[in-house]
């Protein structure tokens, strides 16, 4: 039986923006973390971000990093990737524009 | 300055070209992001958190009005309409897109400029003395050296994949500005007992995650033998470097294995087999590029209308009194234009600053900007009676903060605000700091204070060699902020030692607070620099300022 691990998500960077994206239980990336696939089972996890950094062409630096679920979808937990659910903080850019 | 030949200007427009076919093969799929990365790390393209990343060479930090509104242009075209600039004198835009880099670095060309080797492991952008050509205290300028240099490594076959990133920095003067004890190879400028300017060679320096204060190699080096000599040095490093673990590749570790005499070895003997047959090294080359450096025709003009100025307006005078350098013409100075207003991210400066900036040197300045590792510009040939037209310039442009060598004039790399290797933040930290003492009205009475701050180990920020560093680190999931205390990156280069135990991001700035207004109740008096009264009175009363309780508990 596969070990229960921390869960993730499988995120990347846009090939063409670099912006960063996150991958979908339907195989698609989003902007939007709440949309992700939360993946719970760690032999999962492998097979998705197997499955993701086959979309070499749209997608760019393919990892899997640490997520919980909340009201609306995945989360992140570490510092890191919040920043990288909104962008810098000494200018409004990035995803907090939109 | 240098101006490209047809030889240099063929070499950046084909490496633009095979850039173009390369991010149109990887976009189009037929190479893999393995593939792709090392073709666009030596072209200076990071992926980072949010976006891209372009890092842009300027050489040994000098620019025409040109180069700058070039810059500004490429920054509005492809870019949030602005820049980063860095503490290796380079500039960074922080939101290209892939598709357009090959049209950034093309515009680049129209202009001498690239970002060819801005990254990757190879000898990186020469850096030198930002007040190069101007210093009232130098003996010869630097640059041509550094262009030198450029060339010489720009493609250099051999030295294209060496164990780890190659630094080198040159300083022509006296006072060390170019931090070059803390470069793989630094050179200083000197003049041996017949008068002959040649270089003393410091190899081995570096900050990063082990500090270490580079070590003399060669006291006196004549000029001709410039190029065979630092090609021994980096073919010994080429070949005795560590390529089995990233963190003890860089030359510092392999001198420090090593030891300095066996590299002394090595490099002579290396030296000696290639410089007979050296055909890289032309003294005539030297002298033409010598000749592009020529200083410009000063003016002579009356500065009583500076004076009076300086006497009428006290905002203004406060501003000379902190921007402002000696230079070696008469009537002349140099001027620092801070590129850190309170609050605001240092480094950054928006398009419109650029083109301001370009207008005044183009005006004002013989054409000439130069970008510090202080991450300030530089205007290096100012005329005193040009002194209040400037000022009134930069103020226009939002430029006019009187504030070089203060507490707010802070070094920070861009941490994890843009960084991908970053552990935490750094820009907000500087922007704090620097609006509480702005608050405090005090930092023109705490007078001189280098305050530099890495969001990694790597040091970009330079914290090791600040008279107070930061170092931003990720504690089990926290933001967390070390100290050190009496770094100097001068000719008396020193490591800063570490305070004690970090402080959390809400808890670093009221630290620096009580550290920053007890060092006022420690000095000796208003001359004695922060640092000075570090150097006489030790860590010890300063590490108390910072941790209030355990002085408490250990006076108990």
């Amino acid at each position: 039986m596969a070990r229960a691990l921390t869960s993730k998500v499988v995120t990347a960077n846009a090939l063409l923006e670099g912006d960063a994206i996150w991958f979908t239980q339907t195989n698609e990336w989003t902007r939007d973390i709440a949309q992700a696939e939360l993946i719970t089972d760690e032999a999962h996890g492998d097979i998705r971000l197997l499955e993701a950094m086959a979309d070499q062409s749209v997608v760019a630096g393919v990892y899997l990093a640490d997520a919980k679920a909340g009201p609306n979808g995945p989360e992140p937990v570490h510092f890191r990737e919040t920043f990288r659910t909104r962008g810098p903080s000494n200018y409004a850019h990035g995803k907090q524009e939109a | 300055m240098y101006i490209y030949n047809d030889f240099d200007e063929q070499f950046v427009r084909n490496r633009v070209d095979q850039f173009r076919d390369q991010v149109t093969r990887r976009i189009d799929g037929s190479l893999t992001e393995d593939e792709f990365k090392p073709l666009r790390l030596m072209n200076g393209l990071y992926l980072q958190l949010h976006a891209y990343m372009l890092r842009v060479a300027v050489p040994y930090g000098t620019l025409n009005s040109a180069q700058m509104d070039k810059l500004a242009y490429i920054a509005d075209r492809w870019d949030r309409g602005y820049g980063h600039f860095t503490t290796r004198q380079n500039i960074q835009y922080n939101w290209p897109e892939l598709r357009d880099v090959p049209d950034m670095l093309s515009a680049l060309a129209d202009v001498g400029m690239h970002a060819i080797q801005t990254s990757g492991n190879t000898i990186r952008n020469v850096t030198a003395d930002h007040f190069a050509g101007a210093a009232a205290d130098e003996i010869e300028d630097p640059r041509p050296t550094a262009e030198l240099l450029r060339q010489w490594s720009t493609d250099h076959p051999e030295f294209q994949f060496l164990p780890r990133k190659f630094k080198i920095s040159v300083t022509g003067a006296k006072a060390d500005r170019a931090v070059t004890r803390a470069h793989d190879i630094g050179l200083r400028m000197v003049r041996n007992d017949a008068g002959d300017a040649g270089y003393e060679v410091i190899i081995g320096g570096g900050l990063g995650r082990t500090p270490m204060v580079g070590k003399i190699l060669r006291k006196f080096l004549p000029k001709s033998d410039l190029l065979p000599y630092c090609e021994a040095i980096v073919s010994v490093y080429n070949l005795l470097g560590r390529r089995d673990n990233k963190y003890k590749a860089r030359i510092k570790i392999t001198v420090h294995e090593n030891g300095l005499e066996k590299i002394q070895e090595l490099v002579e003997s290396r030296f000696a087999q290639i410089r007979p047959e050296f055909v890289g090294v032309n003294p005539q080359l030297l002298s033409q590029i010598e000749q592009s450096f020529a200083a410009p025709t000063y003016v002579e003009n009356a500065t009583d209308g500076y004076e009076a100025a300086r006497l009428a307006n006290p905002a203004f005078r406060s501003w000379t009194d902190t921007n402002l350098s000696d230079h070696k013409a008469d009537g002349y100075a140099v001027v620092s234009i801070s590129i850190k207003k309170h609050g605001a991210t240092p480094g950054d400066a928006t398009s419109g600053q650029m083109r301001a900036m370009a207008s005044l040197a183009r005006k004002y300045g013989h054409d000439e900007l130069r970008i510090s590792h202080e991450q300030n510009v530089i205007l290096p040939h100012v005329h005193k009676s040009d002194l209040l037209a400037i000022y009134a310039g930069l103020r226009a442009a939002d430029l006019a903060t009187a504030n070089i060598g203060l507490i707010s004039d802070i070094i920070a790399c861009p941490g994890m605000d843009y960084c991908a290797l970053a552990t935490a933040r750094s820009i907000p930290v500087a922007q704090e700091i620097a609006t509480r003492f702005d608050e405090l009205k005090l930092e023109h009475e705490i007078g001189p204070l280098k305050i530099k701050i890495s969001g990694c180990i790597n040091a970009c920020g330079h914290h090791h060699v600040g008279h107070i560093g930061i170092l931003g680190l990720d504690r089990a999931g926290v933001e967390n902020y070390q100290i050190t205390l009496g770094g100097d990156g001068t000719e008396t280069t020193t490591i800063g030692e570490r305070a004690g135990p970090g402080f959390g991001a809400d808890d670093i700035v009221p630290a620096i607070e009580r550290l920053v207004l007890g060092y006022l109740d420690l000095r000796e008096n208003a001359a004695e620099t922060f640092l000075a009264a570090f150097r006489r009175l030790g860590a010890k009363p300063f590490i108390a300022l910072l941790y209030p309780e355990k002085a408490a508990r250990n006076a108990a």
